[in-house]
């Protein structure tokens, strides 16, 4: 170990944190917005802050074209397969 | 010491880390949960018990060999029972103290503290591996909130533009899904990680102490209850810390959350995969900052960041003087009297300070009330009753005791003819 910190070591935590940690939910989103569109005000508010207006019952959305539908599976696929290389991970111990 | 002594001494130090895993989980289980709980995307107790069920299958997933208490910390030939136990006693201290304030603060971290305290008052300052503490534990402390804030806000940010005009009830469904799952692996990780830890220091006592030999693997008994103590504390679940982290920091929505805890379980994966093994608890308080930080528009409360970060930078000191204070009653006093002193210490401690806590109870039924600066300040003063063991709540008794001292003083010098009559009201 050369200094206090071992900057290669940091180095590679962040590059892989901000790749896996920020990459895993833009895929997530993007897999959503594949699935069910976007409406006809994307001006909508960004956050519409203190009352969540929500519907109850199933969640109605448009039937989305098969390439789209493709590309979520293909974005929620890589989700459940980085979830589950977390897992593999874990179990086999290599955490310290 | 006489067999009969070594053997209560050793029951006291399984009980005590049994104790320091129960808070452990108690304390962390904010840093899985908080965001699930704040967004609805569980009910309050669904959400300790599904982390409480994943921290206990956490534990027994991985049975690498238990990590090594203060490795690289404290030089091992200072290490003995009664360092042990005031480290552990230490610990559990400070974390039912930030319990108290509802400030998460990092469980290793104390238990650290702790240790290297003991070991200070046991062996003086040769027995400490500055350097190790520097660049184990205080530099990932600071580093790691870092991390965590740059990651989640990138991801916060690039959630919040992919999902610009998709309709709210599918991001909130869906990123509700997400949540539960990332919180999810967060939970196991922690099971996994802070599990080990105590058998880690229960295996030590018992190989100190002659109770198995050297190279024993860790007895099923201990994995067992050490998996027990820790999911009960998670399933108890420390309200106060999960609504700090929930809504104390950040006003959160479902978008964001998923967005903190999936960048939480991505960064200690990855730290202890790359060997730079980063605090769960710094790295989930980060990653929920950072999601305030990358949403467009949201409000983060710096001042509650601020409180936690000071109780960050405490949490070595103030748990190493109570450690150390352990160490030195034990000593006075002497053999097995002095530890069943301090333990009873511990207990009265430990009673004072849930005493204070239901002064102003946080419990499933209002931890997700609206946070009221003001009204979370406050909970810093109502430490008022813990024993002498703990240093750090002598700055809220003191100002207490000076504001009641200074109420009379303000009222008789007002003046006025009916003054007389606010006397007599007391």
């Amino acid at each position: 170990m050369n200094g206090l910190i071992e900057w290669s070591a940091l180095g590679q935590v962040v590059v892989a944190g901000l790749l896996i940690g920020a990459g895993i939910p833009a895929l997530f989103a993007l897999g959503l917005r594949l699935v069910a569109g976007t409406s006809e005000t994307p001006e909508a508010p960004e956050r519409s802050s203190g009352t969540p207006r929500e519907t109850k019952g199933p969640v109605v959305i448009a039937r989305p074209s098969p390439a789209r539908l493709v590309g979520a599976l293909l974005c929620f696929g890589t989700v459940v397969g980085a979830v589950g290389a977390g897992l593999v991970f874990l179990a086999a111990g290599g955490h310290s | 010491m006489g067999p009969v002594t070594e053997t209560l001494l050793l029951v006291l130090v399984v009980v005590t880390a049994l104790a320091f895993d129960f808070t452990n989980g108690f304390h962390d289980t904010g840093n899985a949960m908080a965001t699930s709980i704040a967004t609805r995307a569980l009910k309050p107790k669904v959400a300790v018990l599904l982390s409480a069920v994943l921290n206990m299958a956490g534990a027994f997933l991985s049975l690498a060999v238990a990590a090594t208490i203060a490795k690289g910390l404290v030089d091992a030939g200072a290490i003995s029972l009664e360092v042990v136990f005031a480290g552990l006693v230490g610990g559990i201290v400070w974390n039912l103290l930030t319990w108290l304030l509802g400030l998460p603060s990092s469980s290793s971290h104390a238990l650290v503290g702790g240790v290297i305290g003991s070991v200070l008052a046991a062996a003086g300052t040769a027995g400490v591996l500055w350097s190790g503490v520097l660049s184990k534990v205080l530099l990932p402390a600071l580093l790691a909130p870092v991390i965590a804030i740059g990651v989640a806000s990138v991801g916060t940010f690039l959630v919040a533009r992919l999902t610009r005009g998709v309709s709210q009830d599918v991001t909130s469904r869906g990123f509700r899904w997400g949540q539960v799952g990332s919180a999810s692996l967060v939970s196991l990780a922690h099971g996994t990680n802070d599990a080990q830890k105590s058998m880690g220091i229960i295996l030590l006592a018992l190989i100190t102490a002659g109770a198995v030999p050297a190279d024993s693997s860790v007895p099923f008994w201990v994995i067992i209850s050490c998996a027990f103590f820790m999911a009960l504390g998670t399933y108890l679940g420390g309200w106060r810390i999960i609504r700090t982290l929930g809504k104390g920091l950040v006003e959160i929505d479902s978008r964001q959350g998923m967005a903190a805890e999936t960048s939480s379980a991505a960064v200690i994966l990855l730290s202890s995969h790359f060997g730079f093994s980063l605090s769960t608890t710094h790295v989930a308080t980060g990653s929920i900052l950072g999601s305030g930080v990358g949403m467009p528009g949201a409000k983060v409360r710096w001042g509650v960041a601020g409180r936690m970060l000071a109780a960050w930078g405490l949490t070595l000191p103030a748990a190493g003087i109570v450690g150390a204070v352990c160490y030195w009653i034990q000593h006075v006093i002497g053999g097995f009297f002095g530890t069943f002193l301090v333990f009873a210490l511990l207990v009265g401690t430990s009673i004072a300070i849930w005493v204070a806590s239901r002064r102003k109870p946080v419990d499933h039924s209002n931890v997700n009330e609206e946070w009221d600066e003001a009204k979370g300040a406050r909970l810093r003063t109502s430490v008022a009753t813990t024993g002498e063991v703990g240093e750090p709540q002598v700055g809220p008794v003191v100002e207490e005791r000076l504001a009641s001292a200074m109420t009379p003083v303000i009222s008789a010098t007002t003046p006025g003819g009916p003054g007389t009559s606010g006397k007599g009201e007391q």
